[in-house]
C-alpha cells in the first residue's frame, strides 16, 4: 500500500467526537488554535486532515489560515508516524562531535530520509535542534530514551532493539 | 527531620546518563534496610557538572559524588549514610585535581563560579514553594509591591542589569517604556523559547528554580503597571512546562498570584504558553504572534512591544534569566550586591552552557568579564583529548567564532560585540583542531535558513544563496571570488533584514572568515580541508609507520576499504572508502591520518 493510500485509509477512522471534547473549552477563543492544534496532534499522534477541517469549521477559522499555522510550526505533522521516533540531535555540540555522520548511517540502514517514515511504520526519522544534552554529544532520542556518545558503528545495535 | 537530604540531578543531561535507575536504586536500598524515612530523597536541579552525572550530592555534608551506577547505592547507603564516612571511591576525579574532590571548594570546575542565578538549582526541591521562601524568596516581592512603580524601574536600571536574552538592552529602561505607555491593560512577557542549539541555560533555571521566574515576572508586574503575564515555554521542555504549572498552582494556593497579592491591591494572572517548535518565536514580535494562535513572523518595529506588544497592549518581554536576576537585585540592598560583580558596562553574572570539545561540559554561571581563557581553561578544564583549542562559539548561529588569539578576550556584552560575536543566549561550545570553520559556517547557516520565517526577502533570498556558496565551497567547488561574494550578501543581509534573527545570521559566517580566512582559502584554492570534516577535500592515510595491525579499523569500516594482514600495517583503498570516519575514532595507535587527496601512503619499505 502506497504511503498515501494508507493516510486515507486512517484518516477514515477518524474519531470527530474526541476533536469536539478538546475545542470544547477554548470555543470562541481564537488565539488557543495552536494548544487546540497541540491537543489533537496529542491524542492523534499527528494532524488528519478531517480532524482539520472540522478544528476550521468549530472555531470559525479558514483552513488555508489553520494549514498556515500548522505548516509553520515543526511541531505539527500532516503525516501519520511511524511506531517509533528517532530524534537526531542537530544541535551544534552534537555536530563538531559529528552528528552528520550518525545521521548518515541511520539513513542508510533504514533508507528514509530525516522527516520522513519507513514502509513498514517501524521508525520515522527526525532532526531536533537541541535536546540539551550537550555533555553526551553526539545523542539521538528514540522515543524516550537517549542514546549518546554515539560512533557510526554503535546505530545498528540500537536500532535493532526497537521493533 | 531528616538526617540529611539526598539531591539527585534531575536534569536532562543526568537523566540521560541514568539518574532516574540511580534514584530507584537508592531508593530500594534505603527500603531494604528499612532507613527510607530519615532521609530526604528529592530528583531536584541541576549542579551544572553534566559531564560527571549522573550526580547526586548530600547535604548538609555537602558531598558531591559523580559518575554513578546503579551498583554503587549499597556501597553509599551503607558507607557514607550509615556509617558516616564519605566512599572517596566516587568522588570527584580527574586531570585537574591532586587527590578525589568533595565539592565546591576543591572541584576546579566550580572555583570560578559565582551563583546568583542557580543560586537555588540543585539546592531546593523545585517542587516546594515552601523551600524557596525559606532561601528568601518572595521577600522581594513584598518590598516590591511596597514601592512605586518608576523606583522600581530605577532600582534595576541603576544595578546595571541588562537583558540576558541576546542584545543586552537595559532592563529597567525597558521597564520604565511600558510603565510609561498609556492604558491600564498591560502584559509581562517571559520568552522560554529557548531555541539556540548547544543552550540550555534557560531550561535548567526553569526546571531548577521556577519560582524565581515568577517572582522576576510578579515584580515586573509591578513596576510596569501590568496585571497578566505569558510564559512562552518550548514545547520540547515538558518538564520546565509541569514545573511551571506546579508553580504557579502553588503560588495561587499562598496568594502569591492572583487578586490582592499579599493585601497590597496588585493583581497578576500567569498563562503558560507552549511553543510549537519555530527558532523565529525567539524574537519578540514573532513571539507575540505566536501567543494570539498566529504563525510566528515578525513585524517591523518600532512600535516597540512596551507600546504595542501582545493583543495591542504595551509588553515587557524578557528572558527567563534576567527575570531570575531581578529578586536578587529587587530584595533589600540586592541592587547594592549585584552591582559589586562584573564589569563597568555589564554587570552580575551570566549562565553558560559549556559544550563542545571541551573537557568539563555543563552548566556554568560566572561573573561578566572572566576571560574566555579561564572559563575553558580553568572552569572547563581545558580540550577533549589533550588536543588543540581553536576556536570558541558564543551565542550560537546569531553569535560569532573567537579564535585562539583572543583567549584573553573578557566576556562581557561590549567585549563579544566588538570581537564580532554576541552575548546571545549563552551557548559556548568549543571547537578543537578537528573543527572545520567553513563547515561551522555552513552548518549555522544552514539552521537559520531552514528557520527563517520567509517574511523579507534579504533573510529569505540572502541566506539561501550565502547557503549555496558555502555548500559549494565545502564540496570542493568554490570559487577564489567566493569570499567576497559572501561578505558582500552578510553585509546588505545585517543591514536590511527585518528581525533579529535575519540581522544577526550572518555573523558565523562573516567571524569565520574574519578569524580564519586561511581555512576558507585553504578549501577554494588547494581542495583541502585540514580538519577532516568535508568529504571530497580530504583522503584518510594509515600511517605504515605506526600501525599494528590490530584489525580494529578493519572491523568498523562499513565498507570493508581496509585491508591488510593481522599485525601487519594496513591500507585503505580509497575508492571503496566513504570517509565515514569510524576508523579514525577506532584507532588506539592514532595512525590514520587526514591527508590531501592524492597524497600516496608512505609504504615505509
Amino acid at each position: 500500500m502506497s504511503s498515501e493510500a494508507e493516510v486515507a485509509a486512517v484518516n477514515q477512522d477518524i474519531d470527530l467526537s474526541q476533536v469536539d471534547s478538546i475545542i470544547e473549552p477554548y470555543l470562541g477563543r481564537k488565539e488557543m488554535v495552536i494548544p487546540i492544534l497541540q491537543k489533537v496532534q496529542e491524542h492523534f499522534g499527528y494532524l488528519p486532515r478531517p480532524a482539520m477541517e472540522h478544528v476550521s469549521r468549530r472555531m470559525r477559522i479558514p483552513l488555508s489560515r489553520l494549514y498556515g499555522v500548522t505548516t509553520f510550526y515543526a511541531q505539527f505533522k500532516l503525516k501519520p508516524r511511524g511506531r517509533n521516533i528517532i530524534r537526531v540531535c542537530k544541535g551544534t555540540a552534537c555536530h563538531i562531535q559529528g552528528s552528520p555522520k550518525i545521521s548518515e548511517r541511520i539513513e542508510e540502514i533504514l533508507d528514509v530520509e530525516s522527516g520522513d517514515t519507513t514502509e513498514d511504520l517501524r521508525f520515522t526519522l527526525e532532526e531536533v535542534a537541541c535536546i540539551g544534552c550537550c555533555a553526551l554529544a553526539p545523542v539521538i532520542m528514540i522515543n524516550d530514551d537517549p542514546h549518546g556518545r554515539l560512533t557510526p558503528d554503535k546505530v545498528k545495535d540500537i536500532l535493532e532493539s526497537y521493533e | 527531620m531528616y538526617e540529611k537530604h539526598i539531591m539527585i540531578c534531575g536534569a536532562t543531561g543526568c537523566l540521560s546518563s541514568g539518574s532516574n535507575q540511580i534514584a530507584e536504586a537508592l531508593t530500594e536500598e534505603l527500603e531494604s534496610r528499612g532507613i527510607r524515612d530519615k532521609y530526604r530523597l528529592v530528583m531536584g536541579g541541576c549542579p551544572g557538572f553534566c559531564e560527571v552525572g549522573p550526580i547526586i550530592v548530600i547535604y548538609p555534608d555537602e558531598v558531591f559524588y559523580c559518575r554513578l551506577k546503579t551498583k554503587d547505592m549499597a556501597e553509599l547507603v551503607e558507607q557514607h549514610l550509615i556509617g558516616g564516612e564519605i566512599v572517596e571511591r566516587l568522588l570527584y576525579k580527574g586531570p585537574d585535581v591532586d587527590a578525589p574532590a568533595r565539592f565546591y571548594d576543591t572541584i576546579p570546575f566550580y572555583s570560578k563560579q559565582k551563583f546568583n542565578v542557580l543560586r537555588n538549582s540543585g539546592v531546593i526541591d523545585p517542587e516546594s514553594i515552601d523551600e524557596y521562601i525559606m532561601r528568601g524568596g518572595y521577600r522581594a516581592l513584598r518590598r516590591a509591591l511596597q514601592m512605586d512603580s518608576q523606583a522600581i524601574c530605577d532600582e534595576v536600571k541603576d544595578a546595571g542589569l541588562r537583558g540576558r536574552g541576546g542584545a543586552g538592552f537595559p532592563t529597567g529602561i525597558k521597564w520604565g517604556f511600558t510603565n510609561k505607555a498609556p492604558g491600564p491593560k498591560k502584559y509581562i512577557v517571559c520568552n522560554a523559547d529557548e531555541g539556540d542549539p548547544g543552550a540550555f541555560m534557560d531550561r535548567s533555571i526553569l526546571e531548577g528554580d521556577p519560582h524565581a521566574i515568577i517572582e522576576g515576572m510578579l515584580i515586573a508586574g509591578k513596576a510596569c503597571g501590568a496585571d497578566e503575564g505569558y510564559i512562552y515555554c518550548r514545547a520540547e521542555y515538558p518538564l520546565a512546562i509541569k514545573r511551571l504549572r506546579d508553580a504557579i498552582k502553588q503560588a495561587e494556593d499562598y496568594g502569591l498570584l492572583g487578586s490582592n497579592i499579599l493585601d497590597s491591591g496588585f493583581n497578576f494572572k500567569m498563562n503558560i504558553k507552549e511553543g510549537a517548535g519555530a527558532f523565529v518565536c525567539g524574537e519578540e514580535t514573532a513571539l507575540l504572534a505566536s501567543i494570539e494562535g498566529k504563525r510566528g513572523m515578525p513585524r517591523p518595529r518600532p512600535p516597540f512591544p512596551a507600546q504595542v506588544g501582545v493583543f495591542g497592549k504595551p509588553t515587557t518581554i524578557n528572558n527567563v534569566e534576567t527575570f531570575a536576576n531581578v529578586p536578587l537585585i529587587v530584595k533589600e540592598g540586592g541592587a547594592e550586591e549585584f552591582k559589586k560583580v562584573g564589569t563597568e558596562g555589564s554587570k552580575g553574572t551570566k549562565v553558560f552552557a559549556l559544550a563542545g570539545k571541551v573537557r568539563n561540559t555543563g552548566l556554568v554561571e560566572v561573573p561578566m568579564g572572566i576571560t574566555i581563557e579561564e572559563i575553558i581553561f580553568d572552569v572547563g578544564g581545558g580540550i577533549q583529548g589533550g588536543r588543540e583549542f581553536k576556536a570558541v562559539q558564543a551565542g550560537g548561529p546569531s553569535g560569532g567564532c573567537i579564535p585562539q588569539d583572543l583567549i584573553n578576550l573578557p566576556i562581557d556584552y561590549d567585549s563579544l560585540t566588538q570581537a564580532g560575536a554576541i552575548m546571545g543566549s549563552g551557548g559556548l561550545v568549543v571547537m578543537d583542531d578537528r573543527t572545520c570553520m567553513v563547515d561551522l559556517a555552513n552548518y549555522f547557516l544552514s539552521f537559520t535558513q531552514k528557520e527563517s520565517c520567509g517574511k523579507c526577502t534579504p533573510c529569505r533570498e540572502g541566506t539561501k544563496r550565502m547557503l549555496e556558496i558555502l555548500d559549494r565551497i565545502t564540496e570542493g567547488e568554490g570559487k577564489p571570488e567566493d569570499l567576497d561574494t559572501l561578505d558582500s550578501l552578510a553585509h546588505s543581509i545585517k543591514d536590511s533584514a527585518l528581525c533579529g534573527l535575519g540581522q544577526t545570521c550572518p555573523n558565523p559566517v562573516l567571524t569565520t572568515i574574519r578569524y580564519f580566512r586561511h581555512e576558507y582559502e585553504e578549501h577554494i584554492n588547494e581542495g583541502y580541508c585540514r580538519s577532516g570534516i568535508c568529504k571530497p577535500l580530504f583522503q584518510y592515510l594509515i600511517d605504515q609507520e605506526n600501525c599494528t595491525g590490530c584489525r580494529a579499523c578493519v572491523r568498523v569500516c562499513p565498507v570493508e576499504a581496509i585491508k591488510g594482514e593481522k599485525k601487519e600495517p594496513h591500507e585503505i583503498i580509497q575508492d571503496l572508502c566513504t570517509r565515514c570516519g569510524s576508523c579514525i575514532e577506532k584507532c588506539r595507535q592514532d595512525c590514520i591520518m587526514i591527508t590531501r587527496v592524492g597524497s600516496e601512503a608512505d609504504v615505509g619499505n
